[in-house]
This record gives structure tokens, C-alpha cells and sequence, in this order.
């Protein structure tokens, strides 16, 4: 309490030392901490960071968690019920559905943020780059982003899977191509923007080169657009990734994937119907939690942002 | 005196912030007189547009709350209407027209359609009728091929046209009461002067009485009868116009008048201005809410609000009138 | 308006002939030889050599591609290498399917969300507006298939009192829309919503209001004509993914459409009939979107009458 001790001084004083408490106050904190502290205020962002953090310590730490190993088939138990040594029963081949759905996580969760990180790379090289040189680049990047958020999405990624084949690395790119459009238009009109402060003109003026202008001067700047579109794209990723496996082009079995988990199951809803279930709870508390933390760090970091 | 036709009694608006409870309107009381104008002045966030809403009974709640006061309006408390016997007034016996005439229309409807609508609601008219009294709107307020104006959207008006077709909305079906929140500060200094006028001979030819809302003494000194100065939600000077201009009382009013350039002014003189700002209301002085920017502030300003009281034939709420500033400067 | 148009329909051409170019590139990356591939291994390169000959891959690719756009434009792709079927009869077929499909989860999904968001933009704060913000999120975040599959058990199975699979008559379409719009009606809710409260800050319906006009009036007159612009075009594109996305669904209540033909087409590598649909979803896709656009050019005064910019 240094007010308490200054108690003595006249008005005037304290007023300064309040002041410069500020002042200093001030300095030390950033964009960043203003944003993390909006953040910290909103409960229903927070409570799903939470889930968001247990989700991908699950999905890290699955071989601790999960009763069985996926893949061991247990002849004994084909379709079992709900029991305690199965509490979520099992599959059509005796494996653990609980244990399948916990080892889904890092399917679809590692494929969200990787999918995320190659449609950022592309989004953010190509928006930059047409944001900043305008004219016959811009155009050409602009219309090829036409074309490609003209395809519808679902089609546009099952015919690169078809064509390319199935895989992991293929799902990747599919899922990538399918997201980076968005990234690069928010991109181009952030750098658009950007590109005629001061700042950037002096360092122009100063001799710097392009790479330099855009990865030091305008990617910094764009950096709470990007943590946004990121987050929020990862739940879209996921969608896709399970209604792919759903359709039978995306995770192979018997590799487990909550969606190709749910297309197996559905041969059995009759008598298992927790069995399509319970995959399912698990892509939508992943997607909501995703989506409720994404727009609270819209909120905190980009109010303009909101469409 | 005339007869008072609208009289306000102790308002008191307030809104409840996340920052906790803001006092926007305190205590006000006033009245206007049939067929006169009153002006009140003040700057942003004053409170004196949050007054005409008041009266209006447009204060969204939450977070606004009328917590106290009367609002006699021909002898009637409009705080004690119901929400249906406020619509057959708000548009029919009070009008109001609102700072931005850019954004004030609504963008997808025609002229015509929103000066027909308020005509359907509160005439019996048939729809051809409310045409023509539409259209013979858009002439009274002078508005060049009123036919062809008509069927027009409001994007193809310019803002005077706009503030225009905003006071014929307002007067079309005669109120007694129209209330002006600051109709000309958007507008360019040449269309202002015709606004004003327009207003102002739209008066003499109705009787309709004016509240003329403004930070702008030059438009309170070209429209006005009365003034009541505001700040920080509350009155602190209420006199005629004469008497203002002649010698304006509170320090505040004082402060406003300094203002405004003059033409006879020094070349190397420079424009006043009033130090500092309007305090925010968590942040409000514990006497008179003016004392932080006042000249002449004394420790008996800071200690206590002064009390609105009489002086020289009209209102002020300053000490300087007082006993008790003799005694606080002996000290 | 009619520059507008205009340039609105040519950047559609220049779309569709994008798209055709990448459907025609990607055709080509195929591994496997397509041929070899519909003739399984019954075939000798003779034969083989003979059938690339007759389907014309033989020759160059630019004029491959000619061909292709040729037959495309006239909505000629050939020959189903499997069911035999000419592949624009198969498209025309299960496309009416979709459209019956698409329609009603599209009337499903507008008499919902909108509805819903006006409610929840009205009473905004309350708790019915938590609640209905609540059941959107949930409606856009649950994946489609399970929700149709979930919609399945209760009203199919233990209800008993819907069809779970076919699409022959009024009841079998009932649980494929409610399904399909679901996450639809979720999404037009919250854009509703948004746009209201947006319009409902407005100064003119402040001028509304002071003009004496009933609560109704402001909301459903004067607020909604203006929150309507943007909803419609964003219920428009969903209409355009619910045309052409619908193959999820499809897949789980067998329903013979579009998004099956392109699924069986993918599974079985049927190039003809692959490329067929790809481009006819894209091509309905690109005019869906494009009615939207002028449509929302339609709705603007500010837009119809050319003064350009709001």
C-alpha cells in the first residue's frame, strides 16, 4: 500500500506518484496482457481453454489413459454392453470402444492443427504476397482464390482424395487446400491495410528488403488475426477430417478416427446405439470448445473480426 | 407567463454500467411554454440528449432507468403512461428530430413510405390522402419536386434534403412539441442557417413549441427564447435568451460564451477554451461537479454542490451568488 | 446495377472454366491407368491401346481438354464405365433427389433459425436468448451424419414412427431434411441474431421508435427489411452447400442423390461419371451463389440504384 505511506504528501504529489505508477504500469503492459486479461474475463472461453488443455493432454498422453491398447481384439467380448471392464462396451471385433475413442483424440486433433498449419502457410504466403504488390499479383492470387472457395467443400476434398489416394499426408493437403482461402483473403486485407503506415514506409525508405518488410514489419502486426483464424479453423478441420473418414476416404481403419469409428458403428445401431454415440460427443465437445475459445480470442485480440 | 406546455419535475435517468451507476440526467427540472423555444446547451455527455429520450420514453431499459421525477406533459405525467398511450403521443403530439440525418432514415424504405407511415399511425387517412399530405410536407419544408423526392430512397437525398424530409416526418401531423436533438450539427455551416430558419418560420406558422437541443450558442442565439445551460447532468444556469447573452452568470455558461470567436475580435487574440474535461461520472467531484475546470473555484466548491437558486431574475447553481460565498472568501 | 451483373457474370465464367481446368488436371494425376483400371486385368495392352484410342486418351492434353470442356458445356461426359449409364441421365436423376432433399431441409432450417434469432436478438440478455444461442452452437457443431444417425435411433428405432432409410415418400424425407438443416438452422439463427442487434442500434429505428410506431412494426418492418440483407446472402450460400453437400446424409439414409452418384463414382474410380458430378455440383454451387449475389444487389436500394457503396 504505498498510497498509506505517502498519505502525508499534498494532493497534488500523489496525483504524480499515481501517475507514474501508471506510466510504468503501462509500459510493461502489452497488447498481449490487455488481450489476456479480456480473455480471463470471459468464463465461457475460459471453461473451454480447460477442456481445450484436458483434450490434448488425453490425446498425449492415451497410452496412460486408455484401458486397452485399440487394437487388441478381445474374441470373448465381440459387441459387448457397457461393463466395468468395458465401460463403453466394445466393437465388432472385441476392441475397447472407450480406448478407440481416447487414441480418435490424436487423429483428430493432430490432424485439425496440422491441417491449420499448412492452410496458415499457404493463406499467409499468398495473402501477404498479394497484399503487398497489388496489381497483376494480386489479381492472379485473387482469382485462383475465387475458383478454389467456388468448389463446394466436401466434393472439392473427397476429389483430391480420390485422385490423389488415401493417406494421412494426402488428408493433410486436402483439408489444407480446402481452409487456406480464408486465411489469405483476412491476410491480404490486413497487409493491405498495413502496408501504407509510416513505419512500413520508413523501413522502405531505410532499404529493407520485401521478405524483410513482410516477415518483420507486416506478419508481426497480423499476428492476432492469425492465432484467430488458426483456432477457429481447427474445428472446421475436424469436421472435415471426420465426415471424410465417415465417407470412408479420410483415416483408414484400423487406424481410429472418430468419424470412421461412427461409420463402422452405424451397421449396429439397432442394439449398440451407444456406440455411434459416444465418437460423436467427442467431435462435438472438441469442435464447441474450439469454437466458444476461438470467438472469446476473437473478442479479446480482434473485435473487428466479427462478421 | 404563457401557459406551460411541458413541465419537468426532478428527472432523474440513470444507467446502470459495468462501471457501476451513472447518473446521466440528476434532478433536472424545467419547463417550455406554448408556441416558444427552448434551448439547452451543454456539452457531450451532459446529459441533454438522454433528457429528451427521457421525455420521449426511449431510454432503453436495462441499462437505463428513469429513478425519480415527473414529466407533465399538458398536465399529464408521461412517466405513468403505458407503452400503447406513449405511441399515440411520441410521432403525433411530440416529434423529434435527431442529430444524423444520414443515418437517421431508414436506408430501404422510400421517402414517401416513411412519411406515409407515420401519417397511417396516428391519422385516419386512406392511402392516397396520406400521399398528398405527404407530398405537401416535402413542399413545406421546401423541398425541390417534392413528386419525384418522394418515391426516392434516402441515399439519393443529400444531408439537408435528408434533415429536411426528417422535419417534415416530424411535423406532419402537427405536434405541439417538437424536440430537436442537435438537427444542424452535421450538416454544413450554409445548410445550417436554412435549417434553423426553416425551423424557425415552421414555428411561427404552427404554434408547435421547440426544444432546440445543441452544443451551439449560435444556434440557441438564432432560435431560441429561453436557455437552459447543462452539465454534468445537471442545470446550472436557466434564463432567457436576452439575459444570457447579455451577461452570462455561472463561470460555466461564462466559459461556453468565450468560446465563440467574434468578429470583432483581435486577430492575435486567441480562442478560449475551457480547460479540461467533463468528469466522467466515477470519477464525479464531491462539490459542484464544475468546481475542477472553474477559474474561480473556492474550498467551499469542492466542499459541497451549490443549490440551483434564484439570482438577477433567473436561475444559476453557483456559490458566487450566494451568502455564503461572501463568508467562504473572508476566510 | 447492369455493370454490376455483368461483372458478377463473368467473373462466374471465369470461375467455372477455372474449375473445369483443375477437375481436368487432377483427372490426369490419377495413379493407375483409368482404362486398365475399368477393364480390371481381363485386358491385353491391345485391347487397352485400342479403348484409350475410342475415349480419345491418346491425344494431347490441350486437346483432350477441349474435348473435355466441349462435352462439358453440353453436359456430355460420356459413359459410366461401370453401370454403363450416360452419365448426364445418372446427374439429371439423383439431382432431382437432392434438390427435393436440399428444399426441405432448407424450408426446415429458415423456419427455424430465423425465426429463432429475431426471438433471441428481441429478447437479448434474457435466458431464452442463452438457451437459443446455446442449441445453435450445439446445432452448428454436431457433425450432420451423427446427428441424422441419432435422429435414427430415437424416432426409427425406439420411436418407431419414421422410415430410416429410402426416400419414397413424405415420411422418409422428414428425419434426411430435419438432419440436413440442422446445423443450418443453427448457423442462420446466430447470423439472424447478429444482424438484428446490429440493425436494432440503428439510428433510424431510434426515428422509428419517436415516431410512434409499435414494437411490432420496429422489429418486423423496419429492423428485419434491413437485417435481411445480409442473412440472405448467407442462408443463400447455405443453400448452395445444402445442394451439395448432402452426400453425408445420403450416405446414412441411403437416399439415391447426388452426393451418393459422386461417393459410388469415387469408390469405384468411374472417371466419367466422376467428373460429371464434381463439375455439375461445382457449376450449381458457382449459380446458387451468383442468385445470391444479385439478389442481395436487389435487396439494397443503396446497390440497385448504382450510387454505389454504403
Amino acid at each position: 500500500m504505498k498510497r498509506t505511506r505517502i498519505g502525508f504528501f499534498n494532493k497534488q504529489r500523489q496525483f504524480e506518484q499515481d501517475m507514474l505508477e501508471r506510466g510504468v504500469e503501462y509500459e510493461y503492459s502489452s497488447f498481449y496482457a490487455d488481450s489476456l486479461k479480456q480473455l480471463k474475463k470471459n468464463k465461457m472461453a475460459m471453461g473451454c481453454a480447460v477442456i481445450l488443455l484436458l483434450l490434448i493432454l488425453i490425446a498425449i498422453f492415451a497410452p496412460l489413459l486408455a484401458p486397452y491398447d485399440p487394437a487388441y481384439q478381445d474374441y470373448t467380448a465381440v459387441l459387448a454392453e457397457p461393463s466395468s471392464a468395458h465401460l463403453l462396451g466394445t466393437d465388432e471385433y472385441g476392441r475397447d470402444i472407450l480406448s478407440r475413442i481416447i487414441y480418435g483424440s490424436r487423429v483428430s486433433i493432430s490432424i485439425g492443427i496440422v491441417a491449420q498449419i499448412v492452410a496458415s502457410l499457404v493463406g499467409i504466403t499468398l495473402g501477404s504476397l498479394a497484399g503487398y504488390y497489388g496489381g497483376v499479383i494480386d489479381n492472379v492470387i485473387s482469382r485462383i482464390m475465387e475458383i478454389f472457395q467456388a468448389f463446394p467443400d466436401l466434393i472439392f476434398a473427397m476429389a483430391i482424395m480420390t485422385f490423389m489416394g488415401k493417406g494421412v499426408l494426402n488428408l493433410f493437403i486436402a483439408l489444407g487446400l480446402l481452409t487456406w482461402v480464408r486465411t489469405a483473403r483476412m491476410i491480404r486485407g490486413s497487409v493491405m491495410q498495413l502496408k501504407e503506415k509510416e513505419y512500413i514506409e520508413a523501413s522502405r525508405a531505410c532499404g529493407a528488403s520485401t521478405f524483410w518488410i513482410i516477415a518483420k514489419g507486416l506478419i508481426p502486426n497480423c499476428l492476432s488475426t492469425i492465432i484467430v483464424m488458426v483456432t477457429l479453423g481447427i474445428p472446421n478441420a475436424i469436421m472435415y477430417e471426420a465426415s471424410l473418414s465417415f465417407l470412408g476416404i479420410g483415416i483408414q481403419p484400423p487406424t481410429p478416427s472418430w468419424g470412421n469409428m461412427i461409420s463402422a458403428a452405424q451397421t449396429f445401431i439397432s442394439y449398440r446405439p451407444l456406440y455411434s454415440i459416444m465418437p460423436g460427443v467427442a467431435i462435438m465437445i472438441t469442435v464447441i470448445a474450439f469454437n466458444i475459445f476461438g470467438d472469446g480470442l476473437r473478442d479479446a485480440l480482434d473485435p473487428k473480426l466479427k462478421t | 407567463m404563457g401557459e406551460k406546455l411541458l413541465e419537468v419535475q426532478g428527472l432523474k435517468t440513470w444507467f446502470h454500467t459495468d462501471a457501476g451507476l451513472s447518473k446521466a440526467v440528476n434532478d433536472v427540472s424545467f419547463f417550455v411554454e406554448k408556441g416558444k423555444t427552448l434551448g439547452i446547451v451543454g456539452e457531450s455527455g451532459c446529459g441533454k440528449s438522454i433528457t429528451s429520450l427521457s421525455i420521449m420514453g426511449l431510454v432503453q431499459t436495462p441499462p437505463g432507468e428513469i429513478a425519480g421525477g415527473k414529466i407533465l406533459f399538458e398536465g399529464e405525467d408521461l412517466l405513468e403512461k403505458t407503452e400503447e398511450e406513449m405511441r399515440s403521443i411520441r410521432g403525433k403530439k411530440i416529434a423529434m428530430i435527431f442529430q444524423e440525418p444520414m443515418t437517421s432514415l431508414n436506408p430501404v424504405f422510400t421517402i414517401g413510405q416513411q412519411l406515409i407511415e407515420t401519417l397511417m399511425l396516428h391519422e385516419n387517412l386512406t392511402k392516397q390522402q396520406a400521399r398528398e399530405k405527404g407530398i405537401e410536407m416535402l413542399k413545406l419544408v421546401k423541398i425541390p419536386l417534392a413528386e419525384k423526392r418522394f418515391d426516392e430512397y434516402p441515399h439519393q437525398l443529400s444531408g439537408g434534403m435528408r434533415q429536411r424530409v426528417m422535419i417534415a416526418m416530424a411535423l406532419c401531423c402537427s405536434p405541439k412539441l417538437l424536440i430537436c436533438d442537435e438537427p444542424t450539427t452535421a450538416l454544413d455551416v450554409t445548410i445550417q442557417a436554412q435549417i434553423l430558419e426553416l425551423i424557425n418560420e415552421l414555428k411561427e406558422q404552427t404554434g408547435t413549441s421547440v426544444m432546440m437541443i445543441t452544443h451551439d450558442l449560435g444556434v440557441i442565439a438564432e432560435v431560441a427564447d429561453d436557455v437552459m445551460v447543462m452539465y454534468a447532468g445537471k442545470v446550472v444556469e436557466h434564463a432567457t435568451c436576452d439575459q444570457i447573452f447579455e451577461k452570462p452568470m455561472h463561470p460555466y455558461t461564462y466559459g461556453l460564451m468565450n468560446c465563440i470567436p467574434k468578429l470583432d475580435d483581435d486577430d492575435t487574440k486567441e480562442l478560449s477554451v475551457i480547460e479540461g474535461m467533463v468528469p466522467s461520472f466515477d470519477d464525479m467531484p464531491k462539490g459542484c461537479a464544475f468546481c475542477p475546470r472553474c477559474p474561480e473555484a473556492m474550498d467551499i466548491c469542492r466542499e459541497k454542490m451549490p443549490k440551483l437558486s434564484e439570482a438577477e431574475g433567473r436561475m444559476v447553481r453557483c456559490f458566487k451568488y450566494t451568502e455564503e460565498w461572501e463568508e467562504s472568501s473572508h476566510e | 446495377m447492369l455493370s454490376y451483373t455483368a461483372k458478377r457474370l463473368g467473373q462466374t465464367v471465369f470461375v467455372l472454366i477455372g474449375i473445369s481446368l483443375i477437375t481436368f488436371v487432377l483427372l490426369q494425376v490419377v495413379p493407375g491407368d483409368p482404362v486398365a483400371l475399368m477393364l480390371e486385368k481381363r485386358a491385353d495392352p491391345e485391347t487397352i491401346a485400342k479403348i484409350r484410342h475410342e475415349l480419345g486418351l491418346d491425344l494431347p492434353y490441350h486437346i483432350q481438354y477441349y474435348n473435355f470442356l466441349k462435352g462439358a458445356v453440353r453436359l456430355d461426359f460420356g459413359t459410366s464405365y461401370f453401370t454403363k449409364e450416360v452419365v448426364s441421365v445418372a446427374l439429371i436423376r439423383s439431382f432431382k433427389v437432392t434438390v427435393k432433399l436440399a428444399c426441405m431441409a432448407f424450408v426446415f432450417a429458415a423456419a427455424i433459425g430465423i425465426p429463432c434469432g429475431i426471438f433471441s436478438a428481441v429478447k437479448r440478455g434474457k435466458r431464452i436468448d442463452s438457451v437459443v444461442m446455446v442449441l445453435s452452437i450445439i446445432g452448428v457443431s454436431a457433425p450432420a451424419f451423427w446427428f441424422a444417425i441419432i435422429l435414427q435411433i430415437i424416432f426409427g428405432l425406439k420411436l418407431d414412427i419414421l422410415p430410416i432409410s429410402g426416400f419414397d415418400g413424405v415420411s422418409c424425407y422428414i428425419l434426411p431434411s430435419v438432419a440436413l438443416g440442422a446445423r443450418y438452422a443453427g448457423s442462420m439463427a446466430r447470423i439472424t441474431r447478429t444482424s438484428m442487434l446490429e440493425v436494432m442500434g440503428q439510428d433510424y429505428i431510434r426515428t422509428a421508435k419517436a415516431k410512434g410506431a409499435s414494437r411490432w412494426s420496429v422489429i418486423m418492418k423496419h429492423a428485419l427489411k434491413n437485417a435481411m440483407i445480409p442473412i440472405v446472402t448467407l442462408i443463400g450460400t447455405d443453400f448452395g452447400y445444402m445442394l451439395t453437400g448432402s452426400m453425408l446424409i445420403e450416405k446414412v439414409f441411403s437416399i439415391p442423390g447426388i452426393g451418393k452418384l459422386a461417393v459410388d463414382a469415387m469408390s469405384n474410380r468411374d472417371l466419367p461419371l466422376l467428373e460429371g458430378t464434381v463439375m455439375y455440383i461445382a457449376f450449381v454451387f458457382v449459380i446458387v451463389n451468383l442468385i445470391v449475389d444479385l439478389s442481395y444487389a436487389f435487396l439494397d436500394p443503396r446497390i440497385r440504384y448504382g450510387k454505389g457503396a454504403a
